[in-house]
């Protein structure tokens, strides 16, 4: 394609990616170095229904000023990447100094919350992207193997994890993993364990909300396969049979090596998309057992009276660089076989 | 429809209107926009329909009840115009909104039209009226009479006896989990949290005002009995916010619990209880414990202020407004879903546990301006040592360290 051409497509996209994307990062980054103006505070007399007291109140007044000078705030450089709610670095070499054994070191940097919620942010990642990726092929194989009359309902059946809206979704698993409701019912009974609680103990919030993961994200996958398997050329399959290829010789050696670059496409879309993981915390109420990267950053926005700007886009900042080094070897392979093909 | 029932309807529809129309009247509003934000709860509600009443041709009033309103309000009120012109605050949710001057001085339009409203309701800081508060609130104790009665107990009043009272309920198998509190990690935890450290006598701050002062011996004594309490309330216990509860009280799951006075009401309701839980349940005082003398809860009041950024009409249309739906008929009409401080208000037995915490000397809820970020740090990091991953002492350092990031970043510590 002449590059005139190429542009003449590509402008529109590229500037509402410019606007909307490209701008926001920056304004967002440039956020991340700034904090709220000290507070300029006074004692005054405050009465109401309890009776009167003398307490601190902030100079309103004097703070409309002070913004109006300087309305990003104080400048603080990169201070909020540094402080112990994010990377915590002062935190982590006095861990380090003062633990006697390395198990000692991780449990204390693990109980720093930038660490805790990214440790869970990449468990999540790691566990359900390959998983999706695995069992979307598997019931696309499936699919494509029944008789054309049962197609039209199993493949509803398949896309409901999908269609379902996520938020009910997980209200409905989080009903049913109560104490009193039918899973957690059961899982009580078979374990002889009244106190068993899939809600309170951290491994299993974490558990379910892996197998939310995978149940909800597993259709996008299958219906990528599904449309590759339809593509699949008949003749090398008809050739591998005339071989003497099973079944499942036939999967390994055609079908797997023809979908990969399917599987590249969904491990790219999935990995973003996990390593972003939010609604499933909400919904399930895990945020003390499970926070992620995403739900800090919603948590400083919604610090009551002084949202924590500054904190919540150090935090989006830190999630950009940790996608960007998540695809990284994706997209250095996606390149090289680019390479090889021109 | 026969004759007898369209008559009726008639009648009914004509009185509607005549008091439609008298109320009009009482209102005494020419024209303006009243527009609320306010929380999501019963008495409310009460309020914000009292006030719907004076709409008319040349007033419109137009209400919007959520939980997520302490989130919206400062947005809602920097926008000049402002978005809504009254907003329904509590002692934790005024703060914010004083710290950036988004409030309308009343003054003048209380010494106008504020005739019926007393002395206790005004909310004056250094010396100016900013809000006008009409109910009281407060965690108390809620007890099932008929369980404590067939166990043999007395009421407790202390959190001692609350621990024995439940360990003998449970052992006569009268209930297996007998307690319930509002322990959901954020800031359900962090109220039950502020409020226990209350009852030992804790202070939340330093005196000279910023720094926390939570990592003592009051703080480790308040989480651990939290956690004994906890061992009463279930396996899922760290999932309860009040909705939960209050839903575990009509269920029959529950037989002491630290409920809020403003969900009282419905617990006692039959229309909304089963009538043998409604007619069973009393409520008291918040206990006291670790021998302290005054109840293990804070105070808390409900009240509306009006935002800076709207007109002179809209001002007095929305402080009328409010003040027609602060009448005495008001509580009269709705005795038991607030304990209200609308003057003429005639105690109901569903005030009975926010009285009498107020009458023992429970501590009002700090109106200091860095308490949400303190409130906030308290409901992440609590939550550790309630599962046993950390030690109280740890916890508290954590929320401790939280906080002190937080205030560092919105400028309230060096």
């Amino acid at each position: 394609m002449p590059h005139r051409t190429f542009l003449a497509f590509i402008w529109p996209s590229l500037l509402a990616m410019l606007l909307f994307i490209a701008v926001p990062i920056v304004s967002v980054a440039y956020q991340s170095l700034f904090v709220e103006h000290q507070q300029i505070l006074s004692e005054v007399e405050s009465c109401g229904p309890f009776g009167c007291k003398s307490e601190v109140r902030v100079d309103a007044a004097a703070m409309a000023e002070l913004r109006a000078e300087e309305p990003m705030g104080r400048y603080n450089g990169l201070g909020t990447y540094t402080n112990p709610t994010h990377l915590a670095f002062d935190e982590v070499r006095e861990a380090w100094a003062t633990s006697g054994s390395f198990g000692n070191f991780i449990g204390r940097v693990m109980n720093l919350p930038f660490y805790k919620a990214l440790i869970f942010t990449l468990c999540y990642t790691f566990i359900v992207t390959p998983l999706v990726i695995v069992l979307g092929f598997c019931i696309a194989v499936a699919v494509n193997n029944v008789s054309a009359r049962l197609k039209g309902p199993v493949i509803f059946f398949s896309l409901l994890p999908m269609i379902v809206t996520p938020l009910i979704g997980a209200l409905v698993l989080f009903w049913m993993i109560d104490s009193r409701g039918v899973i957690g019912a059961t899982l009580q009974v078979i374990f002889n364990d009244p106190q068993l609680s899939l809600k309170a103990s951290p491994t299993l919030t974490w558990v379910t909300l892996f197998v939310y993961g995978v149940w909800h994200s597993a259709p996008f996958a299958f219906v990528v396969f599904y449309a590759g398997l339809q593509t699949v050329p008949q003749d090398t399959l008809e050739s591998a049979m005339v071989d003497g290829a099973s079944r499942w010789e036939r999967i390994k050696y055609v079908t797997i090596p023809y979908l990969m670059p399917l599987a590249t496409f969904i491990a790219l879309m999935q990995l973003m998309d996990n390593f972003r993981v939010f609604e499933p915390i909400i919904s399930f109420s895990a945020e003390a057992n499970a926070p992620s990267l995403s739900y800090m950053i919603y948590s400083d926005l919604r610090s009551g009276d002084f949202p924590l700007f500054g904190s919540a886009a150090a935090s989006s900042v830190l999630t950009i660089i940790g996608v960007i080094i998540l695809l990284f070897p994706v997209l250095i392979r996606n390149w090289r076989e680019f390479n090889r093909k021109a | 429809m026969n004759t007898y029932a369209f008559r009726l309807s008639a009648v009914i529809f004509a009185s509607a209107s005549c008091l439609a129309a008298a109320s009009h009247a009482e209102c005494g509003i020419e024209a303006g926009n009243v527009s609320i934000l306010a929380n999501d709860f019963e008495a409310l509600h009460v309020i914000a329909t009292a006030a719907e009443e004076c709409a008319s041709p040349t007033v419109t009033v137009t209400k919007n009840h959520t939980t997520e309103h302490a989130n919206l309000q400062g947005p809602a009120l920097t926008a000049n115009p402002s978005t809504y012109t009254v907003v329904m605050i509590a002692n934790d949710s005024i703060s914010g909104l004083l710290s950036t001057d988004k409030l309308l001085p009343l003054d003048d339009l209380v010494a106008e039209y504020g005739g019926d409203l007393q002395e206790s309701q005004l909310i004056r800081v250094d010396g100016q009226v900013m809000a006008i508060a009409f109910m009281v609130n407060a965690q108390h104790l809620w007890l099932r009479k008929d369980i404590l009665d067939k166990a043999g107990l007395a009421q407790p009043t202390t959190y001692e006896e609350v621990l024995a009272a439940a360990e003998a309920i449970r052992e006569q198998g009268l209930m297996a989990e007998p307690l319930a509190a509002s322990y959901k990690p954020g800031w359900d935890l962090a109220a039950d949290f502020v409020n226990m450290y209350s009852g030992f006598g804790g202070e939340l701050f330093a005196p000279d005002g910023s720094d926390v002062a939570i990592e003592n011996d009051q703080g480790v004594k308040a989480l651990e009995m939290m956690k004994a309490l906890s061992a009463f309330m279930g396996p899922d216990y760290l999932t309860f916010n009040t909705n939960e509860m209050s839903a575990r009280w009509r269920d029959n799951l529950a037989a002491i619990e630290n409920g809020w006075g403003s969900r009282a009401g419905q617990a006692i309701d039959p229309a909304q209880t089963p009538l043998e839980i409604a007619d069973a349940t009393v409520f008291a005082a918040a206990p006291t414990v670790g021998g302290g003398t005054i109840p293990a809860t804070t105070m808390w009041w409900d009240g509306f202020a009006l935002a800076r950024n709207i007109s002179e009409e809209d001002a007095t249309a929305s402080f009328r407004a409010m003040m027609h739906a602060l009448r005495p008929e008001t509580a009269e009409a709705h005795p038991k879903a607030a304990t209200w401080l609308i003057e003429g208000y005639q105690p109901t037995p569903a005030a009975a546990g926010v009285l009498a915490s107020m009458e023992a000397g429970a501590k009002p809820y700090p109106m200091v301006p860095a308490m949400g970020l303190l409130h906030r740090a308290l409901g992440d990091e609590l939550a550790d040592f309630m599962q046993d991953r950390e030690d109280a002492q740890t916890a508290l350092a954590d929320a401790a360290s939280a906080y002190r990031t937080a205030a560092r970043e919105a400028g309230f510590l060096k």
